[in-house]
């Protein structure tokens, strides 16, 4: 896997090429510590605490404090991926994403095909929220589309489905200010279902009164308002109800968990 | 010097025939506060050093609840390209600073790089913010473990109530305390069996500071937000609680200085073997 590719090229320049671990690290060993697999799985074993204790927390279905429209964000900052280009792509904003279509398989009952414009008729929800990114700052946002839990609710969730995973139309080269691995792949995204279902889930067509820009995901995109930025899918095209995401890409359940991130990103 | 040497002349036929007077030893830190106090020094060594490798993602702070590249932050550390090449710079509100070297830009790996915070201070040295955030969570969870414990022991055995919350004669004292600490002159004899006032005030502040910290890391919680959105409305918005988080762990940082100073200056094998063993050999009275 790359993950542990870079790792061991990062320990053999440090070690090989004489790099200087700078001053306290060289007693409390903190880099090799990070690089070593069974030290990070004990340290990650927070995010199983910290899930736990959220769920239990926001168990009654807690909703994000939503703003008010003079609260938001005269410019917000567009992170990740800010076009997916490509011909499709490219192809699909000339024709104003009129042939975009949503379609939601997997372990479904109906599984279906959606055309934003089908998207829109149907009920919607608008809100005011603040979009925290994993690197620290935030930026709020007014967004309008339809919740995930009708279209759920539509294509009929089969038992035994525990996850949503989104699929997006963008290759992302990562993110240099992140550091940390940084491999071009295919970004995805996954939720649990009873964050997928959650009222503040929507798959978002409206930012701010206008149709999604494309640097912001267009035409469709992901808000799970209790986590943080990388949950938030941009440029969808499926979403697929699976009972594992093990098998799927680096098998973490998402573009960023597969280069380290936390699964569950309410933290 | 001893005790025994003053007032005692002549009265005392055997003292000639003792050698030296023994300190007196007591029994000064109890089990649960030396394993805190142990487990909190490594744990916020550790949330230091991830702390600034995450602030480094984004070596920015603001006030409010938003904030990202097109707002104005009051403390930014990064690096700018002038004619003289790449420098880094640390802004405080309207003024710069060049710190080339240290803060916005420094080597990493040997390499002049553009990073917030420099290597030699950052855990993981290099730049990676999910191993950072997998570091810091860990021991945050440690933290407040590790704090609760404190807690419940210390008020339990009335530990707060004995030895950190000053009393009235304590508070009329810290003018006196505060020459005496100026003076660096270190309280002997049964003074010294208890914490002096500025002692005392140091400690609750620490205490309050941990506090602080984990009150103003929930509220960069998404997640924690949605169950109690008045948290970070409290600090004044999430960005303003992550301001704070880092002046607050400015202080906790500054506290360390001192203390670590203070050791030194009172007997660091004396101090830090009490805080190992629990034995404290009281200083014997000045003449």
């Amino acid at each position: 896997m790359a993950l542990l590719t870079r790792r061991q090229a990062l320990i053999g320049s440090l070690s090989g090429g004489g790099l200087l671990l700078a001053g306290c690290d060289r007693i409390f060993q903190g880099d090799a510590l990070t690089m070593s697999p069974s030290f990070l799985r004990v340290l990650a074993a927070a995010e199983g605490w910290t899930r736990s204790t959220q769920r239990f927390l926001l168990g009654g279905g807690a909703m994000a404090h939503e703003f008010k429209a003079s609260d938001i964000s005269a410019k917000f900052k567009a992170n990740g991926t800010l076009n997916p280009g490509g011909e499709d792509y490219d192809r699909q904003v000339e024709e104003g994403f009129a042939n975009w279509r949503l379609r939601i398989d997997g372990m479904v009952t109906h599984p279906l095909s959606l055309s934003v414009a089908e998207l829109r008729k149907l009920p919607a929800r608008s809100q005011i929220t603040r979009h925290d990114c994993v690197e620290g700052w935030s930026a709020i946002g007014g967004w309008t589309g339809t919740p995930l839990s009708l279209l759920l609710k539509a294509a009929g969730v089969q038992p035994g489905a525990k996850y949503a995973v989104f699929y997006c139309a963008d290759n992302l080269d990562g993110e240099p200010s992140k550091g940390g691995e940084q491999s071009p792949g295919q970004y995805y995204e996954s939720l649990a279902l009873v964050d997928a279902v959650h009222p503040q889930t929507i798959i978002a067509y409206d930012m701010n009164g206008k149709p999604l820009e494309v640097a912001h995901g267009a035409p469709l995109r992901l808000r799970v308002e209790r986590q943080l930025g990388y949950k938030h899918a941009k440029y969808v095209k499926r979403i697929q109800l699976v009972s594992d995401f093990r098998h799927i890409s680096g098998g973490h359940g998402g573009y960023w968990e597969d280069r380290g991130y936390e699964w569950y990103a309410g933290i | 010097m001893t005790s025994q040497d003053a007032g005692s002349v002549g009265l005392d036929a055997s003292k000639a025939k003792r050698p030296k007077a023994k300190p007196e030893v007591i029994y000064r830190h109890a089990m649960l506060v030396r394993l805190t106090h142990w487990v909190n020094a490594l744990t916020i060594f550790v949330l230091v050093g991830s702390g600034l490798n995450i602030f480094n993602a984004h070596p920015s702070l603001y006030w409010g609840q938003k904030g990202d590249e097109y707002d104005t932050p009051f403390l930014a550390l990064q690096a700018f390209d002038t004619p003289q090449g790449p420098r880094g710079m640390t802004q405080v509100g309207p003024f710069h600073f060049d710190t080339t070297g240290v803060l916005g830009l420094s080597r990493q790996g040997g390499e002049l790089t553009p990073r917030g915070w420099p290597e030699w201070i950052t855990i993981p040295s290099y730049t990676d913010l999910a191993d950072a955030r997998h570091w810091h969570f860990f021991f945050a969870w440690i933290l407040v473990i590790n704090g609760l414990v404190y807690l419940a022991w210390s008020f339990g055995s009335r530990h707060i109530e004995h030895d950190i919350w000053p009393t009235r004669a304590d508070l009329r004292a810290i003018p006196r305390s505060v020459i005496d600490h100026l003076k660096l002159k270190h309280p002997t004899g049964e003074a010294a069996k208890r914490y002096n006032v500025l002692q005392r005030l140091a400690y609750l502040s620490l205490i309050l500071a941990i506090a602080g910290m984990v009150v103003t890391g929930l509220s960069m919680s998404p997640g924690f937000d949605a169950f109690a959105p008045w948290l970070p409305q409290l600090f004044g918005g999430r960005q303003s609680a992550r301001a704070l988080h880092f002046l607050c762990a400015s202080a906790i940082v500054l506290f360390i200085v001192v203390h670590l100073v203070e050791v030194v200056l009172a007997g660091p094998i004396n101090e830090v073997r009490s805080m190992i063993t629990g034995r404290y050999h009281v200083p014997a009275e000045h003449d």
